[in-house]
């Protein structure tokens, strides 16, 4: 205290004398206190904690002990495990395509002048605000080999019943059509209010020159839509390498591991197994490939934005 | 709260003296007195014919906890609705207060395990599977051992008859140093579900062996009309009972109490080839994905003629709005096996969590859900199979319900031939997982023999370090 006091009455220095001898900067940073410690609470302290859980041999009911990168390396020849990654990824890749195609499909016919316009547009992004596992609920039932109306509306066309969920090799993308019908609306917003801030000469010049609908849609539209697909690209993907709600409920996983992603194996570990430890290293695991995915993704944002 | 219970021992102090009142609280007329009423109380003769005569009625103390809370924890369930439905009779006697929660059975599972771990539980009593967490809540010591409680006639009062639950549902309850970590609350026998319309009009008759069950499931089978022979759990996890109930057949289970491992012994695998001839052949497509619900649903809708599944899935069979095959539902004993002829058998148990501060109150929730009341009561609204022999051979136990008579006939043949379903580890989850697996599988072709091998392999390490740990 005293050295401070002594410094702050030298001359020059009496603008920074408040309260007792503190300098304004110190009392400023008494304010931060309670974010910070909000902040520590709630971010650094359960990845301190992740990490540390992550590096026990920790079942909940048994003993725990340090075991170092033990689970890590456990985790390397994990088949079951490395399975996940690209299974996670392919479901990912379709669970971003899918919706972005017919996003912006959807978004250039809405951004058309038509009667009720608004009200379709409304009724378009109902999915969007239903709940994932009422919306899986009622999926697993239509996609019932038996009993499920999509197979009865195949057989209208002469198309044979189909397994869906229920057969390793189409679970994967049944899966993703649920996710394309909820969240095709999300894409179509984004592209809907890019759209909305075009300019309009191109489009004049093109019209004028005899350029299709076509033409200016893949000349004119699409690479000015870009950065706003990018930012659509960003958060679906986000969204889908954590989905987890509509593939617990309809497969757990399954057939067999067939649609079990890193997120429903770290569940299994960690709440159906209690496998602490181990499901705190694939959490660590996890947030590297999202972090990874999610730099590469703004980076090619930052070198798809408009330039002047 | 004084008002409050004096008007209620008022009540029942009236009812008593006019001996009428114990035929409206027909609990009451099955548990003895509390000491102070029990002069004034209606002599043993004056209780309803239902309800057992207490031996000695002045002596236990119901009220003794009066003016007490407890929580309860429950795995959402019929079962559990008629329990919820009758609180009021519980609070009456005790003067204890029921607070209740149901939640559903996964949820359930992490709760208890997560707040147990924790060393402190929100709830004082709790009820969970048996088959699930049997091995983990006693080797943890989560539950209190309740025999100094049932040995004390202070606190257990002489008609609850311990000695009237079966023998497998006390062993379940007890564990391997002979603690009772709980009381057994339901138990679920595995029997085959049959669609007597189907099987008449193919002139099959119910199948008496394994031989003979995969022979009616062949004739029966019949995909250009929508129907399949044999319809039961394909789904990783939930399959594993199918297996290891096929597996009894041969005489074996997966694991036995010595920790020897028969999972991919010949008769493992003869329960396994018989699991993918019945379900890839003579199944519905994608029943690798199926649960019991997915089987349900296509049963009640007529298009399965055989069902492997547990009785406690019958009551919505039964059910004219939610069932085409209503009235033509067969209950049938599970056939014989090469080798024996066994019912598996799963089971819950209520225990007082060893956190609690109210054990005592807890003790006595216990004993009032389980009494012979509320157990006849929940067989006969079809809502669970109950542990107590009194439940399953009163004469009155098809009384108010909507089950056939074929339906008890099947729960007391079940009843001779239980043998657990699963084995006792702690790991029993991961079994379910590994071998789940390996049997879905199967299911799609892969040899038995060579899956179930793997899944030995991959699962061997985690039941070692679990006995170690």
């Amino acid at each position: 205290m005293r050295p401070l006091l002594s410094k702050a009455r030298a001359p020059g220095r009496a603008a920074v004398l408040r309260h007792g001898g503190y300098s304004r900067r110190q009392v400023y940073l008494l304010f931060l206190l309670p974010a910070l410690l909000v902040i520590f609470a709630v971010i650094i302290f359960p990845w301190l904690f992740t990490i540390w859980m992550s590096l026990n041999d920790w079942q909940i009911g048994m003993q725990q002990s340090f075991i170092g990168f033990a689970n890590f390396q456990k985790l390397a020849t994990d088949t079951r495990f490395l399975e996940t990654i690209p299974r996670t990824l392919f479901f990912t890749v379709l669970g971003v395509v899918a919706p972005l195609i017919f996003g912006v499909f959807a978004a250039e016919v809405f951004h058309q002048h038509f009667p009720l316009r608004g009200l379709l547009r409304g009724i378009y992004i109902m999915p969007m605000m239903t709940t994932p596992v009422a919306i899986a609920l009622i999926f697993i039932m239509m996609y019932h080999p038996q009993l499920g109306v999509l197979n009865y509306l195949l057989s209208l066309i002469g198309i044979p019943p189909q397994l869906w969920i229920y057969d390793k090799n189409t679970v994967i993308p049944a899966l993703v059509l649920v996710e394309t019908w909820q969240w095709t609306p999300l894409v179509m917003l984004i592209v809907l209010g890019g759209l909305a801030a075009l300019p309009t000469e191109p489009y004049e010049s093109a019209l004028i020159d005899g350029a299709s609908r076509w033409d200016m849609f893949r000349f004119i539209t699409l690479p000015l839509v870009t950065p706003f697909l990018m930012v659509a690209v960003i958060i679906r993907t986000i969204d889908a390498l954590k989905s987890f709600d509509i593939i617990f409920v309809m497969t757990q996983g399954g057939p067999g591991t067939a649609s079990e992603t890193i997120n429903i194996y770290l569940y299994l570990q960690a709440f159906a197994f209690f496998n602490i430890g181990h499901a705190s290293a694939v959490v660590i695991v996890f947030f590297v490939i999202i972090l990874t995915l999610a730099i590469i993704l703004l980076a090619a944002r930052e070198r798809l934005r408009w330039t002047q | 709260m004084a008002t409050r219970s004096v008007s209620r021992r008022d009540f029942l102090r009236i009812a008593a003296t006019a001996g009428a009142g114990l035929a409206a609280l027909p609990l009451l007329a099955n548990c003895t007195p509390t000491p102070a009423e029990a002069p004034k109380a209606a002599p043993p003769t004056a209780a309803p014919a239902q309800a057992p005569a207490p031996s000695k009625p002045a002596a236990f103390d119901w009220q003794r906890f009066k003016g007490e809370k407890i929580e309860v924890t429950f795995t959402m369930g019929n079962m559990v609705d008629v329990l919820m439905k009758y609180h009021k009779e519980f609070e009456d006697l005790t003067g204890i207060t029921v607070g209740a929660e149901q939640v559903p059975e996964q949820q359930a599972r992490q709760k208890q395990v997560m707040e147990f771990n924790a060393g402190a539980t929100s709830f004082d009593v709790c009820h969970y599977s048996y088959h699930v967490h049997k091995r983990l809540f006693a080797k943890n010591k989560w539950t209190v051992d309740l025999r100094e409680y049932l040995n004390d006639p202070t606190m257990t009062p002489p008609d609850f008859d311990w000695d009237d639950f079966s023998g497998g549902a006390k062993a379940y309850a007890t564990d391997s140093e002979g603690r009772i970590c709980s009381i057994p609350i339901k138990i679920d026998f595995w029997m085959l579900y049959w669609n007597k319309e189907l099987f008449e009009a193919k002139g099959v008759a119910y199948p008496k062996t394994f031989d003979e069950m995969l022979e009616a499931a062949k004739k029966l089978h019949d995909p250009a009309k929508n129907v399949v022979g044999f319809l039961a759990r394909g789904l990783k996890n939930a399959n594993v009972p199918v297996w290891t109930h096929l597996m009894q057949g041969w005489g074996v289970d997966p694991i036995d109490a010595k920790g020897n491992f028969y999972t991919e012994s010949p008769e493992a695998i003869e329960a396994a080839k018989l699991y993918q001839s019945l379900l890839k052949n003579y199944s519905s497509p994608g029943v690798s994905g199926f649960n019991w619900n997915e089987c349900q649903s296509a049963f009640a809708l007529g298009q399965a003629a055989m069902w492997q599944d547990g009785i406690g899935f019958a009551t919505p069979l039964e059910d004219k709005t939610k069932s085409k095959i209503f009235g033509k539902v067969g209950y049938g004993v599970f056939p014989k096996g090469p080798k024996a002829q066994h019912s598996a058998m799963f089971g819950d148990g209520i225990g007082v969590s060893s956190y609690s501060k109210k054990k005592g109150p807890a003790y006595y929730y216990c004993l009032w859900a389980t009494n012979k009341v509320n157990q006849l009561r929940v067989l006969q609204a079809g809502a669970a199979v109950p542990p107590r022999s009194s439940a399953l051979s009163n004469p009155d136990r098809a009384q108010g319900s909507t089950m056939p008579g074929e339906y008890f006939e099947c729960l007391e043949g079940s009843g001779k031939i239980l043998r657990a379903g699963l084995p006792e580890i702690i790991p029993v989850t991961e079994f379910r997982d590994i071998f789940g697996i390996a049997l879905t599988n199967i299911i799609g072709g892969a040899d038995p023999a060579a899956e179930l091998k793997k899944a030995t392999a991959d699962f061997k390490p985690i039941y070692e370090k679990s006995e170690k740990g």
